[in-house]
């Protein structure tokens, strides 16, 4: 071959041989620095488990605790409210039986709770991450309103055990967060027995 | 006699940087040999303004910087440290915050004379593009830079639109924490915000700007008659419709410039807050991650999209329904089949349509700033339904229009 022609094909495979591997170095780099977004460390710590006493907490009274940053509802349903809660139409939630996994086993039934009195949810509305309104009075919202907690951001509602009404915007349940008794009037939220610090 | 001295030092000078930067040359191309169509009216005036918003921005910006504390401790107190203490502190982040508004108004008002006379359409398709990433870019400065006074409105509006990666499937929720770095808003998202509000977002919107006015003024600027300049041109290869932007409009310009100063300034100084549309009330008082302001909503520019998102009542649904109404936008130059330009040779088809248009997006913007009731939802739902049309059926009704011949040149 003449030194003035030009090999194409060689100046091809060159071309992509340095494409690929440049390519794959790129991403290697591009690595630390996507990560670098996630939670640091000290966010994590931050993140630990919070103990709180019931023991003040008045049947028929909601206080709310932050853990992680977020608001957790921590309800003393009386026998009144578990009965609106059961007078709720499965008909008209849209996920009655907690199937979507939006709460630990333990709270998978019709309370949604360990101890049926009280109900523990993280207090962000599913749709868009408001804090929703304690509305316990029946009738406050609407006619058929059992009492529940209700999002002023966009009109979502949930029953008295946190689940969602259908036609609403919200579309899940209230998330209830991992948490165990550690006395009985203590619980630890962020934190249970099988699955260990959330 | 020759040229006095100074005369001669002056020439001097600029051919000593011409032999090393090319100076007239950029003068010439962009400015003094650029000819633009005769006949640009009032809606020729938001290009321009836009610009002088951005140097706002930026320069405000820059200042406010020097006395703001980026933490969720300092953050709050740091602008009432600005509004209170710092030397005309409040006169800078009037400017920034009113600016803020007055950017969207221009763009909004830029962007529709793009509508009225076919600016996204062949050869402008690059243009309008380009046009549509600084949107983007400015939607997103508006987003970033409204978290960092920390007031309750803006905890509370970073929340809802980072929540709306959540409604993503399967990863939304580790992307909704990635993008906050924490379990939910946090100082490390307002950190975070913060550089990418002062640096990452400005030096894209800065090189975005450049492109869009290299790709103008590479393929010439459109006209309210919609008809090409660059066809007739006299034996030097001017166009015979063309004027020179210098001085010609930079003189238009500059009077354009003076009349929305005096309407801006009214603004910073009389209403900087414009009965809660500029700076919404609830952002007076601290962030609180524990309660909700009772109404959300986002600031003016941003209302009509959170209408049709709040008119869907799904919520995956209604997040891809709010991306769509901004990423038509982007599909223009291939949905609108019409081959004439400007409103005025257009059909009536046309005129309806984007009548139609326009009041949607203003009912949808009224509606995203009030609470939603189950009437106001079917009202927000109907004009979504209009909204997407506009574009949807835009390729049918644009295709048999009924047009008025287009002249070879430019009327008056």
């Amino acid at each position: 071959m003449n030194a003035d022609e030009m090999d194409v094909g060689r100046r091809r495979f060159l071309t992509a041989a340095t494409s690929v591997i440049g390519g794959v170095g790129a991403a290697f780099v591009a690595y630390p620095f996507l990560a670098s977004w996630s939670p640091s460390e000290k966010t994590r710590a931050l993140g630990a488990p919070v103990e709180v006493d019931l023991s003040k907490l008045e049947p028929g009274q909601k206080i709310t605790i932050a853990w992680r940053g977020k608001p957790v509802f921590i309800v003393n349903r009386t026998k009144n409210y578990l009965d609106h809660l059961a007078a709720v139409n499965n008909d008209v939630l849209r996920d009655p039986l907690s199937e979507e996994p939006q709460q630990p086993p333990y709270a998978t039934n019709a309370y949604r709770s360990i101890k049926e009195d009280i109900l523990v949810v993280i207090g962000i509305c599913t749709h868009l991450g408001c804090v929703p309104l304690f509305k316990p009075e029946v009738g406050v919202i609407d006619s058929s309103w059992e009492g529940g907690f209700f999002c002023p951001c966009h009109g979502s509602k949930y029953d008295l055990a946190g689940r969602v009404y259908k036609g609403v915007p919200a579309p899940l349940n209230l998330v209830v967060p991992p948490y165990k008794y550690k006395s009985d009037t203590i619980i630890v939220v962020g934190e249970d027995n099988q699955q260990g610090v959330a | 006699m020759g040229m006095s001295w100074a005369t001669r030092a002056l020439t001097g000078s600029l051919k000593w940087i011409d032999d090393r930067f090319p100076l007239t040359k950029l003068w010439n191309e962009h400015l003094a040999e650029y000819y633009a169509p005769k006949n640009f009216n009032f809606w020729y005036y938001f290009g321009s303004l836009a610009l002088v918003v951005l140097a706002n921005q930026i320069i405000t910006g820059i200042w406010l910087t020097m006395s703001y504390t980026p933490t969720a401790e300092g953050a709050f107190d740091s602008v009432e440290y600005i509004m209170r203490d710092v030397p005309y502190g409040w006169l800078i982040r009037y400017l920034h915050s009113t600016g803020a508004s007055f950017f969207f108004i221009v763009v909004y008002l830029h962007m529709f004379r793009g509508l009225l006379y076919g600016s996204y359409k062949k050869p402008r398709e690059l243009i309008w593009l380009l046009g549509m990433l600084i949107f983007l870019c400015l939607m997103a400065e508006a987003f970033l830079g409204y978290l960092l006074p920390w007031g309750n409105m803006s905890f509370w509006g970073a929340q809802v639109i980072t929540s709306l990666f959540g409604a993503i499937p399967y990863f939304g929720e580790g992307l909704v924490e990635w993008l906050r770095g924490d379990y939910n808003i946090t100082g490390v998202t307002l950190n975070r915000f913060f550089a990418l509000h002062v640096v990452f977002v400005p030096l894209l919107f800065i090189g975005l700007v450049i492109f869009h006015i290299m790709a103008l003024h590479e393929v010439g600027s459109n006209n309210p008659d919609g008809v090409e300049i660059k066809k007739h041109k006299d034996k030097n290869g001017r166009p015979l419709d063309g004027i020179p932007f210098q001085p010609y409009y930079t003189v238009k310009d500059m009077f354009g410039v003076a009349v929305f100063l005096l309407i801006f300034c009214a603004v910073v100084f009389f209403a900087p807050d414009m009965g809660g549309y500029f700076l919404e009330h609830p952002n007076f008082e601290p962030a609180d991650p524990l309660k909700t302001p009772t109404h959300i909503a986002p600031v003016w520019y941003m209302t009509p999209y959170y209408a049709i998102l709040r008119a869907i009542p799904n919520k995956l649904l209604g997040v891809i329904a709010m991306f769509s109404s901004i990423a038509f936008f982007f599909l223009l130059p291939w949905l609108d089949r019409c081959p004439v330009k400007s409103i005025r040779y257009r059909g009536d088809i046309y005129k309806i349509a984007l009548s139609l248009f326009v009041i949607s997006f203003l009912v949808l913007g009224y509606l995203g700033s009030v609470p939603p009731s189950p009437i106001l939802t079917i009202v927000a739902q109907f004009s979504s339904l209009v909204y997407f049309s506009f574009f949807l059926l835009m390729p049918f009704y644009t295709r048999s229009e009924k047009t008025k011949p287009v002249p070879e040149r430019i009327r008056g």
